[in-house]
C-alpha cells in the first residue's frame, strides 16, 4: 500500500519528465529513423540547450528568447556534425562522437567554467517547473510539455510533407534514388541533423527549467533514453500508428512510458546508481528483438487445406 | 545531343587491383537516338553510364549534353538532365515511401524543393493517368508503399519516374536483367513505347543480344573500355543475332556466355 501511495505521488513528475524527454526523442527519431543516421551529438546537445537557456535567463533574457537561442545552439551543433560527416567524409557515428566531445568543453565555457548552474524559480519566470507538477493550473509542466509536444509534432508533420521535407525522407530511404532524382543528399543530411539537434536542445532547455538547474553532465546517455523511447513507441504502437504524426506521437508516448516504468522500479527499491545499466540492458534487448524475430522465428505459414492451389505472386 | 570525348577512367589506380575501365572512349548520340549497348563483363558499359550520370568523376575527357559541359557537375545537379533506371529494382525507388510520393519526388527533378506541399491533388490526377498507361493496376494503389511491389512493378515505376520530367537523356543500365523473361519483355515494351512517345535520346545497356537488335535504331558493342562496333540505320534493322556473331567473331565467345 505504501508502495502505491509513493508511486502515485511520484507519477506526475515521471509523466512531465517523460513528455520533455519525448521532445528529445522526437529529435532522435528524425536522425535514427527518418535519415537512417545514428547521431551521438545529442549527448552533448542535451546539455548545451539547457546551459544556453539558463545562462541567458539568469542574465535577464526573456524565457522565449532563451528557448529560441537554445534551439539555434542545438542547430549549430548539428551543423558541425553534418559538416564533419558530409564535407569531411567522417562516418556519422564518429562525427557525432567528435562533436559531443567538443561540446563538453563548450558547455563548460557557456556556463562560465562551472559544472552546474542553478536558476531559482522564485526569481525567474520559468515555463515549466518541478514545483508546479501537482498543481491543477495551466502552469503545470505536464500541460505545458504536452502543448509543446503537440505543437512540435504538428510543425514537423507539416514540414515533412513539404517538397523539402519529402526529399529529406527520401534521402534516408534511398540515397541513390535521391541523387538520381536531383536531391542534394549531403545538404539534406546536414539539415536533418540541424533540426534534430535543435529539438534536442529545446528539450534540454525545458528540462533544465523543470529541474531548476543546468548541468554539464545532463546529456550523458541521452541517446540511449532517446532510442528507448523510439523503440518502446514502435513496439507498442507500431501496428496501429501508421501516419507520420502518429508515429511521432508514439515516440513521445514511448518516452513517457519509459519514465513511468523507471519510476516504478525506483519506487520498488532499485538503487538509482544502477539505472543506466538497466536502461542499457533494456534498450539492447529491444534493439535485438527485430533481429531475433527475423533470424530465429520464421513466420507461421498456414498450409492451405485445398492442396494444388498455387499461390500466385504478383508479376 | 550527347558527346563523350576522350574519356578515361581507371579504378584503384596504383594498386594491384588497378582496372582500366574506360580507355579513350569517344561517342556521340544524336537527338532521338535509341542506342543499345552490348559487351562482355568488364567492357565498360555500366561505367560509361555511371560516368555520364556523375556517380564518379572522369580521369580525363569531356561530357557534353546539348552543348552544356556537364563533366564537373555533381551527380544531383546532372540529374536535372537525366532519367535513370538501374539494374537493381531496389535502387530506383524509395521502398518506405508511397507510390505517389515517389512520383512526386521524381516530378520535382531539376526543380527547387521548397516549403510548398510535397504533393498536390492536381499532380495526383496526372500520376493516376500515367500509372494507368503502364497497365499494371498501380493507379489504384497510389498510396501503397513501394516496398510492397514486385521487381517488375518497381522497374516500371522507376521508368515512369525517370521520364515524368522529360529527360535530355535516358540511361537504362540493364534495367530488365533482374526480372523473369516475361516481366522483362513487358518492361521493355513499356520502355519502347515511352521512348517512342517522347522521342527520348536513350542509352540502354543489355546483356541480351536479341533485345539489343530488336530495340533502338543503333547498336554499339563495347570492349576494354571503348566502342568497337557501331551499327545503325538500315544495317541495324536487318541485323540478326547470327549476323552479329558471325561478323564479330572475336567478341562472340564472351557475349554468348553472357547471353
Amino acid at each position: 500500500m505504501e508502495f502505491f501511495a509513493s508511486l502515485l505521488s511520484a507519477l506526475p513528475g515521471a509523466v512531465a519528465q517523460g513528455l520533455i524527454w519525448g521532445l528529445m526523442a522526437i529529435g532522435v527519431y528524425i536522425t535514427y529513423k527518418v535519415l537512417d543516421l545514428a547521431d551521438l551529438t545529442v549527448d552533448g546537445t542535451m546539455a548545451t540547450g539547457g546551459a544556453v537557456c539558463i545562462i541567458l535567463m539568469t542574465n535577464g533574457v526573456n524565457v522565449w528568447v532563451a528557448l529560441v537561442c537554445a534551439f539555434l545552439a542545438g542547430m549549430l551543433a548539428g551543423l558541425v556534425t553534418g559538416v564533419l560527416h558530409t564535407f569531411m567524409g567522417i562516418p556519422a557515428i564518429l562525427a557525432g562522437i567528435l562533436t559531443q566531445l567538443a561540446l563538453y568543453s563548450i558547455n563548460l565555457r557557456i556556463m562560465d567554467g562551472k559544472a552546474n548552474t542553478a536558476i531559482n524559480p522564485n526569481n525567474f519566470d520559468l515555463l515549466v517547473s518541478l514545483r508546479n507538477v501537482r498543481s491543477l493550473t495551466i502552469e503545470n509542466p505536464i500541460f505545458v510539455a504536452a502543448v509543446f509536444t503537440i505543437a512540435i509534432i504538428a510543425l514537423l508533420y507539416w514540414f515533412f510533407g513539404t517538397a523539402l521535407g519529402c526529399s529529406i525522407r527520401a534521402t534516408g530511404a534511398n540515397p541513390n534514388m535521391s541523387r538520381a532524382q536531383g536531391i542534394n543528399v549531403n545538404f539534406n543530411k546536414v539539415l536533418g541533423l540541424m533540426i534534430s539537434n535543435g529539438l534536442v536542445a529545446l528539450a534540454s532547455a525545458l528540462y533544465c527549467q523543470y529541474q531548476g538547474f543546468a548541468d554539464v553532465n545532463a546529456g550523458r546517455g541521452a541517446i540511449v533514453i532517446g532510442l528507448a523511447a523510439v523503440i518502446i513507441g514502435e513496439v507498442l504502437f507500431g501496428r496501429i500508428f501508421r501516419n507520420f504524426a502518429l508515429k511521432l506521437l508514439s515516440v513521445a508516448l514511448g518516452a513517457v512510458i519509459y519514465y513511468v516504468v523507471i519510476q516504478i522500479v525506483l519506487t520498488a527499491g532499485l538503487n538509482t546508481n544502477d539505472l543506466k545499466l538497466i536502461t542499457a540492458v533494456v534498450v539492447a534487448i529491444f534493439l535485438a528483438i527485430p533481429y531475433w524475430k527475423g533470424k530465429y522465428f520464421r513466420g507461421k505459414m498456414k498450409i492451405p487445406a485445398a492442396a494444388g492451389k498455387e499461390a500466385t505472386p504478383n508479376a | 545531343m550527347l558527346e563523350l570525348k576522350g574519356i578515361y577512367k581507371t579504378f584503384n589506380r596504383g594498386t594491384v587491383n588497378e582496372k582500366k575501365a574506360i580507355d579513350g572512349l569517344d561517342l556521340t548520340l544524336e537527338d532521338g537516338d535509341f542506342v543499345t549497348v552490348i559487351g562482355g563483363n568488364g567492357a565498360g558499359k555500366s561505367t560509361t553510364l555511371n560516368l555520364i550520370a556523375g556517380v564518379y568523376p572522369v580521369d580525363a575527357g569531356t561530357i557534353r549534353l546539348n552543348g552544356v559541359n556537364i563533366t564537373n557537375l555533381p551527380e544531383h545537379k546532372r540529374a536535372k538532365y537525366l532519367g535513370r533506371v538501374f539494374q537493381d529494382p531496389m535502387m530506383g525507388t524509395a521502398a518506405t515511401m508511397g507510390i505517389e510520393e515517389n512520383l512526386a519526388l521524381a516530378y520535382r527533378r531539376g526543380k527547387s524543393r521548397g516549403l510548398s506541399y510535397g504533393i498536390n491533388n492536381e499532380e495526383r490526377k496526372l500520376y493516376r493517368e500515367k500509372l494507368a498507361i503502364l497497365g499494371l493496376g498501380l493507379e489504384d494503389r497510389m498510396t501503397s508503399k513501394v516496398g510492397l511491389l514486385s521487381g517488375g512493378q518497381r522497374q516500371a515505376l522507376t521508368l515512369l519516374m525517370a521520364t515524368l520530367q522529360k529527360p535530355d537523356l535516358l540511361l537504362l543500365d540493364e534495367h530488365t536483367a533482374a526480372l523473369d523473361p516475361k516481366t522483362a519483355d513487358k518492361v521493355l515494351q513499356i520502355t519502347e513505347s515511352i521512348v517512342a512517345r517522347d522521342n527520348l535520346t536513350t542509352l540502354m545497356v543489355t546483356h541480351n543480344m536479341k533485345n539489343a537488335i530488336q530495340y533502338g535504331n543503333r547498336l554499339i558493342m563495347m570492349d576494354a573500355g571503348r566502342v568497337v562496333v557501331d551499327i545503325r540505320g538500315e544495317e541495324k534493322k536487318n541485323l540478326t543475332v547470327r549476323d552479329l556473331l558471325d561478323k564479330f567473331n572475336v567478341e562472340s565467345d564472351r557475349m554468348l556466355l553472357s547471353e
